[in-house]
């Protein structure tokens, strides 16, 4: 690891002014499962590391008919929460396929946000889920839906100054969910990830279907054409089919080193059918 | 900067720099030879210490910010010389080859069971899956976790 100043800021207000003196040179330590093997790895040179790590922004709260999570939220807090499990339940279903046991103890919501892998998989419920990303800056606060928040490859509105501190969630309780992913060893980051939400109406057809994806593109992908396909319809095995395969369709993931685009692109629509199967029979449980 | 940390149940008082991972300080200033090092990124589970009891990658946690928490390595394992009983498991079924994941193993385990006493044999694949064995034991592994849980559980 290259040398930098160590800097552990007291309150939100002093993370921030120290973010305004260093700018790009400074960078926040929250979980540091990202950050460390960059800085272990030397992929990454900062001057300042700003470890917020004592700021008060881990609570769990429910309140307005949505659920508030502080950015230091660790996905361990997620995966036991009863407050999640109960206000949220494909938020906990998403946080236990996160890395492995030790990333989940110190890995933070916020942190996973901000530096936004495209494979990974809170990201991608983020977008799925409606929720809603509060931003710190010298100038004020600013909130951001999680949809326009990530903008590319790692890259997100956040501004070098600026604070990513606590993220709302509707209260998601009537909808069935699902989680699926296929990565090469268990704990790596997914090849292709999807979450499905399903809500159906009284009389089973489809009211409101979501269907996100990660490690397709730059960023999570909701796809609308596919959800187009469902709502209003009844949840057969062959409208489900029609769904994932228009998903696969409208999907034109990059090739890498591993995996080529026309295999993710089979492995998206696979995984959307398993989701959407099991999004399905949940959906019918709740109801 | 001075920074102290509580290893196995002592305060240690240390001088660290800024940059250094915890692993780093349990090794090269304490001599803590205990824990070890192999990816540096988080992946492999040779560096487990469990931190206020929960596992982490010590390779993944700058010792200035595991300042006043808790620390267990594996040796915070044995009681006045006498090994862990997990620990004696895993000597009665072989579960150790060449013993460089076997801190980690041990540590992931024993965390996970005090929170799922009695867990299956599916469980525990899943608890360890953060864990690389490169002699491939994981068997005889699993073997020794299961039958500690199943001891456990009659206690």
């Amino acid at each position: 690891m290259y040398p930098f100043e160590y800097v552990a800021p007291a309150s939100v207000d002093e993370a921030l002014a120290v973010l305004a003196e260093h700018g790009e040179d400074a960078k926040v330590l929250a979980g540091g499962q990202s950050l460390l093997p960059i800085l272990n790895y030397r992929l990454a040179k900062p001057r300042v590391v700003v470890d917020i790590n004592g700021l008060p922004l881990d609570g769990v709260s429910v309140g307005d008919g949505r659920l508030k999570l502080g950015a230091l939220t660790r996905h361990a807090t997620l995966e036991e929460s009863d407050e999640v499990a109960r206000n949220c339940p494909p938020l906990r279903e998403a946080a236990a396929l996160v890395g492995n046991v030790r990333v989940r103890t110190l890995g933070t919501l916020g942190g996973s946000l901000a530096h936004a892998d495209p494979a990974a998989e809170l990201p991608m419920a983020m977008v799925a889920l409606d929720a809603r990303l509060g931003i710190a800056g010298r100038s004020g606060r600013r909130t951001v839906a999680a949809g326009d928040f990530f903008t590319g490859y790692l890259t997100t509105t956040l501004a070098p100054d600026e604070l990513l501190t606590d993220i709302d969630i509707p209260v998601t309780r009537d909808m069935g969910w699902a989680v699926e992913e296929m990565s090469r060893r268990t704990g790596d980051f997914a090849i292709v990830a999807v979450a499905a939400l399903i809500r159906l109406d009284r009389r089973g057809h489809v009211d409101e279907a979501r269907m996100t994806f990660a490690g397709v593109g730059p960023a999570p992908v909701r796809v609308p054409a596919a959800e187009d396909v469902l709502r209003g319809a009844e949840p057969t095995r062959d409208r489900l089919g029609h769904a994932a395969e228009t998903a696969r369709a409208a999907l034109t993931p990059e090739s890498d080193a591993f995996v080529s685009s026309a295999y993710r692109t089979l492995l998206a629509g696979v995984l959307a059918r398993r989701a959407l199967t099991r999004a399905v029979a949940r959906a019918l449980e709740i109801r | 900067m001075r920074v102290s940390l509580h290893v196995n149940g002592r305060p240690r008082d240390v001088d660290v720099e800024p940059n250094q991972t915890l692993l780093a300080v349990l090794r090269d200033t304490l001599g803590i030879f205990d824990v070890k090092e192999g990816c540096g990124e988080g992946v492999c589970g040779a560096c487990t210490v469990l931190l206020d009891g929960r596992p982490v990658s010590s390779c993944l946690l700058l010792a200035a910010s595991a300042a006043h928490r808790a620390i267990t390595t594996v040796r915070g394992l044995e009681d006045e010389g006498d090994l862990h009983p997990l620990q004696q498991a895993f000597l009665r079924h072989g579960a150790v080859q060449c013993g460089f994941c076997t801190p980690g193993m041990l540590l992931t385990g024993l965390a996970f069971l005090q929170n799922h006493p009695g867990a299956d044999r599916a469980a525990l694949r899943h608890a360890i899956e953060g864990n690389l064995c490169r002699c491939t034991g994981y068997a005889k592994i699993l073997d020794a976790l299961e039958a500690y849980a199943r001891e456990a559980k009659r206690d």
